[in-house]
């Protein structure tokens, strides 16, 4: 998996409420059988019309908005399982994405995948917003290893939760996986235990 | 201490425990499909892993499969693909497989319950969000994403932190006509989309205990719609009964072993939980849906809210309703009856009570979709099927179908559709497809009506 540790860059605003992974990646994208190719069909339905028309009044197709960051808005992720909507954010371009709130199961996808989910408290949402739309090449700061999320044009910052096991696996790029394969004695062990009862 | 019934099956399955981290916990049965195993089986060819308990699991097709000629070959070439990489990958790994045309092909979570796969006390996955459905049986059930399904594969555990617990309580006398799937949108309208998070739901009160499997299985299958990881039932006589004589279940004296284990999973008097909600069943009445989250509902006979902000309003444009307005006598020309939330026996025999005798509207088209295929057969079995196609409805072959739209089963943009299923999300049905959540029954009376209507004067 790839590391992630710091990063600095521009964001993308969207602030729309319980996003969900439908809207994210459309069901009836989800028939590859490999991860490749998700990120041209990211938001499709709201990139564009019907008709197949670029949407532009949509905020990733706003030539003003470039970066690796996307700011959402509240519930970010809800829904189904799909770990293809975090393939999609990935594959497009996003290293992390900031919310107020992020569904669970979405969460753990994007930490399997290191794009980073940091959530924040709904104010510093607000303020993210408004610095983004105000000047938006303005810059924002993540930094995994401090917790801590900078929004470099005005100096405000805050501290992010991340359960410690998962910091961990970002910052060195381990997979829960390899962590697993690990314990395999332990499992076995469990297992024969079951069977005793 | 006193421990919730969630502890109990938990703490039960922890291999071990990371300091300052998740748990490593066991998993008895995996249950996989076509549309989100395969960059699971790619992950373990490219490490050079094998499935690590290939008799643990159980896979069937269901998300991507077609509703009509299902004897033929798939014309949709993604969608062949994806099957038949699904059969290769079991035959490959020894995995049993319903696939399409087996007499236990269905939807993951309508198949394994009815199959005796699904037992009290289990942990139980899928790479599907509504695998919450099995917390029916008083198991700890929920949906997991693709790199999970890998770790599952690889070492039968999954890395997870323990959630924390809440109880739904509901009791009371359930108004005629109100089914379980009001219960949930109930519920669900109340407490919000995001209330759930972090959080496996326990369901109790009278309500719960006076339903049959078949209902409980609606209500936990949309615990996920209120952002819980899961939700579970505790299991009783009915659970126990349901659960006896299925093919997987176990027979003879390891089934009254097993019962015997299964009647001390409860939760203890005096148990914690991190949130407890209570309501009562009198203030329960036929729900739907008006936006495009399943949190927004109303009863039936009642009124869109007023001022509920920015992204209702985008919500409500998208929809074509305003603040404000009733949605009585809106005409819809589709009705979706199916999906793992009410595609089980009793969800049929509630809407062919209902339209026995009577004829669909002219400008209804009226699609019923089992979730298995034994479903398909009980149908065929009681009757059921003359009823449907007397009364113009369309009786097509199981599978997810219009739930998610992944197959041709899509509702045109712009048109309303009364479904069964559990999400009413932009295009979940269709581009821009309109979706209206709701009970069987609802639906059955939506599509005799042409329009939502207030059924309750037309029950027997």
């Amino acid at each position: 998996m790839e590391k992630f540790i710091k990063l600095t860059d521009t964001a993308i605003p969207l602030e729309t409420e319980n996003i969900d992974t439908d809207q994210i990646i459309p069901a009836r994208f989800l028939k590859a059988t490999d991860k490749a190719g998700f990120g041209e069909n990211l938001f499709r339905d709201w990139r564009y019309t019907n008709e197949g028309k670029l949407n532009t009044e949509f905020s990733l197709n706003n030539p003003l908005f470039t970066g690796t960051i996307l700011v959402a808005g509240d519930n970010f992720g809800c829904g189904s399982s799909r770990e293809h909507a975090a393939w999609a954010l990935k594959a497009y371009g996003f290293k992390a994405v900031v919310s107020s709130y992020f569904a669970d199961i979405f969460k753990g996808n994007a930490l399997n995948n290191s794009l980073l989910p940091v959530q924040v408290s709904p104010e510093f949402l607000q303020s993210l917003f408004k610095y983004i739309k105000a000047d938006p090449l303005g810059q924002i700061t993540i930094d995994l290893e401090k917790q801590q999320i900078l929004i470099l044009g005005t100096g405000e910052s805050e501290k992010f939760e991340i359960d410690p096991y998962k910091k961990t696996c970002m910052l060195n790029g381990y997979d829960d996986i390899d962590f697993l394969l690990s314990r395999l004695d332990s499992i076995k062990k469990y297992e024969e235990k079951q069977l005793e009862l | 201490m006193n421990k919730t019934l969630f502890d109990k099956i938990w703490d039960s399955h922890v291999v071990e425990s990371i300091p300052n981290g998740p748990d490593v916990l066991y998993i008895d049965k995996h249950l996989i499909h076509e549309v989100t195993s395969p960059q699971a089986f790619n992950e373990l060819k490219e490490r050079k892993i094998s499935v690590f308990r290939p008799e643990k699991i159980v896979a069937t097709a269901d998300h991507n499969t077609p509703t009509q000629d299902q004897h033929l070959p798939v014309k949709d070439l993604l969608s062949r693909k994806q099957l038949k990489e699904l059969t290769q990958n079991c035959e490959e790994n020894n995995i049993t497989l319903y696939g399409l045309g087996h007499p236990y092909n269905g939807i993951v979570h309508v198949m394994a319950p009815e199959l005796g796969i699904t037992q009290p006390g289990m942990t139980i996955v899928c790479g599907d969000s509504h695998t919450s459905t099995h917390g029916a049986f008083g198991t700890i059930a929920f949906g997991i994403g693709t790199s999970q399904v890998a770790q599952v594969f690889a070492s039968q555990c999954l890395l997870v932190e323990k959630p924390k617990k809440m109880r739904v309580n509901v009791n009371g006398q359930l108004k005629k006509g109100v089914l379980p799937k009001d219960v949930i949108l109930y519920i669900i309208s109340k407490l919000g989309t995001n209330s759930g998070t972090g959080h496996f739901c326990e369901y109790a009160g009278n309500v719960f205990e006076d339903m049959s499997m078949e209902g409980r299985m609606t209500v936990c299958n949309m615990s996920i719609e209120m952002g819980a990881r899961g939700g579970l039932i505790a299991p009783d006589d009915i659970t126990f009964d349901y659960v006896e004589g299925r093919e997987f279940a176990p027979k003879g004296q390891k089934f009254e072993k097993q019962k015997a284990f299964w009647k001390t999973l409860k939760t203890d008097q005096d148990a914690d939980f991190d949130k407890e909600f209570s309501l009562d069943a009198e203030d329960i009445e036929p729900m739907v849906t008006y936006g495009t989250n399943p949190g927004m509902g109303i009863k039936l006979t009642g009124t869109i809210p007023l001022n509920g902000g920015k992204s209702a309003d985008k919500a409500l444009e998208y929809m074509g309703f305003v603040p404000g307005e009733s949605l009585l006598d809106k005409p819809v020309n589709w009705i979706f009856i199916g999906s793992c939330t009410n595609s089980r026996i009793e969800d049929f025999r509630v809407a062919a009570a209902y339209i026995k005798g009577k004829q669909k509207a002219g400008n209804v088209n009226a699609l019923i979709v089992p979730g298995s295929r034994q479903v398909a057969e009980q149908i065929k079995a009681e009757g059921l099927q003359e009823i449907f196609e007397e009364a113009g409805f369309t009786l097509r072959q199981p599978g997810c179908s219009a739930c998610l739209a992944m197959n041709d089963d899509k509702i045109p943009a712009g048109e309303y559709c009364v479904s069964t299923s559990n999400r009413n999300f932009e295009g979940r049905q269709g581009q821009g497809a309109r979706t209206i959540l709701a009970s069987p029954l609802t639906a059955a009376a939506t599509a005799i009506a042409g329009k939502l209507t207030d059924f309750s004067k037309n029950l027997n």
